[in-house]
């Protein structure tokens, strides 16, 4: 029996998963798909908030203003890419000054670091390429962006590498309570844990009901997004935004961690069957352009190397919902995660080992517990650095992707660390070939070469993403 | 550090007449540096016959073709490395590449000649909206798999775009066995070449959707199917003329992008229109010693161009190495007027021509009966009659010397002259 079921691999049960390993628990993580942070933290905006834009008292600005500190050690332990640029809204007229005074009045209760409303002047000079007609912008220094999939790969493994274990391919039907615990099953297999924390995203209402009556709702939001090429980074150097509205944060553009531009999201309520859909439409992501216009016009678009989009978990409440469910003990809830819910990531997990230490009697600490994780990413590397690695391992001298770099060696390194990728686009999330602009065009057949002969399956059956995403379909005539 | 009178990035087509007709001409170490474990570039892949004609005068597969560049390098005992990355070119002409065997390099060199090629631009740089499943590939990524790796990509397909790979694909699928259901081309004509549109489209009966283009994908993880609809002159969709495609498979042929982020850390100077750098009449890039020639200045339509520019290239890098380029004299700008849209040439030092002034082109749009106008400072020098221009053929225009020196010209235009479209 394990201790406790994490149920969902994304970005806020991979922390928890990792801060739960530092005592001595059975962890499970449990995921319905091939890959861990493959839904809501695979596609959004990365942005670590500064925390001015929550309504004070929520929990939502309790967990953004603690969580935003909390990047820095946890990225560095883990060789994540994370950069703290800053933030700015931008106010085009007399009543979005009167937002922007609201957001920083807002900011100050939520006790934010060195926030400031700043004039045109400033702006300008901060970023000269931002509309002429601003009037003034909430400068908010402590946002950041960060490698958000990166990110909850990087946590997952850390807590393998500290005991957890991680059942891929998984999605739960059905949990039972049972004595001194829940069966849980899956499509797969059965389980037994003690505790169950429900970190299921955008379903997380679906798990909450198999088990406990009903108490919340999940609406899926979808937002879509245009990424563009290295080659327009000189656009922003910090975050931007425009005044908030009732659909969200609104259309911001910003530079990724790995020097490309984001613009987006724009916001769409889905229906209740609709928890996968995350195609893009030419409309939505015309509104996304238009509107980002706003703030800086003249958008290079013509250098987009791809669009996407993501849902994110709109609870009926109002709040992120965390806690242990009243009907059903040992429980615990850790859903409607939307936007600030990667800054508030850290501190949640935090506060859920609380929850944990509360429920059960005296944790004991996991002694051997290793906060580091290594990546090593070859491009980033000194002259003297890369001739001895390639010394080392000669897999390093042999360029995959020719956009970003990537050798062989980072791509092999990749798939053998623990909850490594088994597919095209796991190994493109975790050391990025095929991230470029020619978008896999020149290292696909690489990869997959690759990744056969590593995980010894015939080339045929490496797939793209999802189970069923094959890539080739039989051999020619020959 | 290593040492070469010449280095040429790439073993493509480009960089190996480039590397053949340096050695010819006097340079003596040479090294190619060839990211591919094999020489010959894409040309590998393109196993379909036509290449040649101009420079063999005969029909030759792809790998036919590179074959015998190949050979006379090896009997010049041109030096090459193959599985071999260059990471940076630095101004001062020093290269740091990698590769498994000789691990991490700095070669200087006093010459270099780029020869990179280019890549296909992928399905993002169309922003077409939809899912992202598997099942969508460039056509070179595709003719890849088909023709080196031995494993189909589909069984039912739409083709994007009408460029010569994609016209090349259509017929290559269809020989094994799949069925392709139509090639869509967002403007009013073809990208690629008439012979291929005739020989690989008309004669399999594959339609050919002229003002199309793809709005949607569906499918969760393989391509389910594609809609298409009809463009406006602004080259919008239309409303109401989608139509959904059952396939698994589309495949894209939407053009092709110089491959120039090395030239770039060198500090070349690019053409904003052709994506490749500016070149003088030596193929010489704005930084002395530094050559560029093939896909990576301009995409060809023909390999047998690439070979005549690449010889070009590989024979002045030579004379550089030997101090014989001349400098600091007069220069001619060329300049793309009405209805062209680059030259290659921009700048030309006619003390450095031989017989002839080579210049390829490429119109921006489809003529019918038209004349191509050469000018040198607004006077005519040449009138060369056309039944047809598209933009999906290079256009070569010959000038003799002679009627070019000693005239004190700034600048030589090319113009479209006469009935349009």
């Amino acid at each position: 029996m394990y201790d406790v079921a994490i149920i969902g691999a994304g970005v806020i049960g991979s922390y928890i998963a990792r801060e739960l390993s530092k005592y001595k628990l059975n962890i499970a993580i449990v995921e319905k798909d091939n890959e861990v942070s493959n839904g809501t933290t695979k596609a959004n905006s990365a942005i670590v908030h500064g925390g001015y834009d929550a309504k004070p008292g929520t929990k939502m600005a309790k967990f953004n203003a603690s969580g935003n500190p909390m990047f820095d050690k946890v990225c560095k332990e883990l060789d994540v890419p994370f950069k703290r640029i800053g933030s700015l809204v931008l106010a085009f007229n007399d009543e979005e000054m009167e937002a922007l005074k609201e957001l920083y009045n807002r900011g100050i209760e939520n006790q934010i670091p060195n926030v400031e409303i700043i004039d045109k002047d400033k702006i300008l000079k901060m970023e000269p390429n931002i509309n002429n007609d601003v009037i003034g912008a909430l400068y908010s220094p402590t946002a950041g962006i960060v490698g958000v999939y990166e990110l909850a790969i990087a946590l997952t493994e850390n807590a393998m590498d500290n005991g957890a274990k991680l059942f891929l391919n998984n999605e739960v039907k059905d949990i039972k309570k049972i004595d001194k615990g829940y069966k849980i099953l899956t499509n797969n297999l059965e389980m037994q844990s003690k505790y169950i924390i429900n970190c299921a995203g955008v379903y997380a209402d679906k798990i909450n009901n198999m088990v406990a009556k009903e108490s919340f709702k999940i609406t899926p939001k979808r937002g879509q997004y245009y990424i563009l090429d290295k080659s327009a980074s000189n656009i922003t150097n910090h975050v931007i935004f425009q005044v908030p509205n009732k659909f969200g944060k609104g259309v911001l553009i910003a530079p990724t961690v790995h020097g490309n531009i984001i613009v987006g999201p724009d916001s769409q309520a889905l229906n209740d069957d609709q928890r996968d859909e995350t195609q893009t439409s030419g409309d939505n992501l015309d509104y996304v352009k238009n509107t980002a216009s706003k703030s800086i016009e003249n958008i290079p678009f013509h250098k987009t190397i791809t669009n996407f989009s993501g849902l994110r978990a709109e609870p009926n409440t109002g709040d992120f919902i965390i806690e242990e469910s009243e009907d059903a003990k040992g429980f615990i809830n850790v859903a409607g995660i939307k936007s600030p819910g990667l800054s508030s990531a850290p501190s949640i997990a935090e506060y859920v080992l609380d929850i944990i230490k509360n429920i059960s009697n005296n944790l004991e600490e996991n002694k051997e517990f290793n906060p580091r994780r290594k990546m090593i990413v070859f491009d980033e590397l000194s002259k003297e650095e890369k001739a001895e690695l390639i010394k080392k391992d000669p897999r390093y001298g042999r360029v995959i992707c020719r956009c970003e770099n990537i050798t062989e060696g980072e791509i092999v390194d990749s798939i053998k660390k623990n909850g490594g990728p088994t597919t095209v686009d796991g190994i493109k999330r975790r050391v990025r070939p095929g991230a470029g602009r020619c978008q896999g065009g020149f290292c696909g057949p690489r990869v997959m070469e690759i990744l056969a002969r590593e995980l010894d399956k015939d080339i045929e059956e490496i797939m793209k993403d999802g189970q069923k995403s094959n890539i080739l379909t039989g051999k020619t005539k020959s | 550090m290593l040492n070469y009178d010449i280095v040429v990035i790439g073993g493509g087509p480009a960089g190996l007449a480039a590397a053949i007709e340096a050695k010819k001409n006097g340079a003596d170490s040479i090294l190619i540096i060839e990211r591919d474990k094999e020489l010959g570039g894409i040309l590998q892949q393109c196993i379909h016959n036509g290449f040649g004609l101009h420079v063999f005068k005969e029909e030759l597969t792809g790998p036919g073709y590179a074959e015998k560049f190949i050979d006379e390098l090896k009997s010049l005992n041109i030096e090459y490395k193959l599985d071999t990355m260059v990471l940076d070119i630095t101004e001062d002409k020093i290269i740091s590449a990698i590769n498994s065997k000789d691990g991490f390099m700095e070669i200087k060199s006093e010459a270099i000649v780029l020869a990179m090629g280019c890549r296909e631009r992928p399905r993002g740089a169309l922003s077409i909206p939809g899912t992202r499943p598997a099942g969508v590939y460039t056509a070179g990524t595709a003719q890849r798999f088909i023709n080196m790796e031995g494993y189909m990509v589909g069984k039912k397909v739409v083709i994007l775009g009408s460029g010569d790979i994609g016209l090349i694909m259509a017929r290559r699928l269809t020989l094994e066995g799949a069925e392709v259901q139509a090639v869509a081309e967002l403007m009013s004509y073809s990208g690629g070449l008439t012979r291929n549109i005739v020989q690989c489209l008309d004669d399999f009966d594959i339609p050919l959707l002229l003002s199309h283009t793809v709005v949607d994908i569906k499918g969760k993880d393989r391509v389910e199917g594609v809609v298409i609809a009809k463009v406006d002159e602004n080259k919008k969709p239309i409303p109401g003329t989608e139509k959904l495609y059952d396939c698994d498979t589309l495949l894209l042929s939407v053009g092709l992008i110089p491959e120039n982020e090395l030239s770039k850390s060198a500090g070349v100077e690019l053409d904003p229109i052709t994506n490749g750098p500016k070149v003088n009449e030596s193929m010489e890039t704005n930084i002395k010693g530094i050559f560029a020639c093939g896909n990576v200045v301009h995409v060809h339509d023909l390999v047998d161009y690439v070979t005549e520019e690449s010889m070009r290239a590989g024979k002045n890098a030579a004379k550089f190495i030997k101090k014989e380029i001349t400098r600091d004299n007069h220069v001619i700008n060329t300049k793309a007027k009405k209805g062209i849209r680059y030259i290659i040439p921009h700048k030309i030092r006619v003390e450095n021509l031989d017989n002839t002034l080579d210049m390829f082109m490429r119109v921006s749009d489809v003529y019918k009966d038209v004349k191509l106008v050469i000018k040198a400072d607004g006077e005519t020098i040449k009138e060369m009659k056309k039944k047809h221009l598209a933009p999906g053929e290079m256009e070569r225009i010959k000038i003799p010397v002679i009627n070019i020196k000693d005239k004190n010209i700034s600048n030589i235009t090319v113009e479209v002259q006469g009935e349009e479209n």
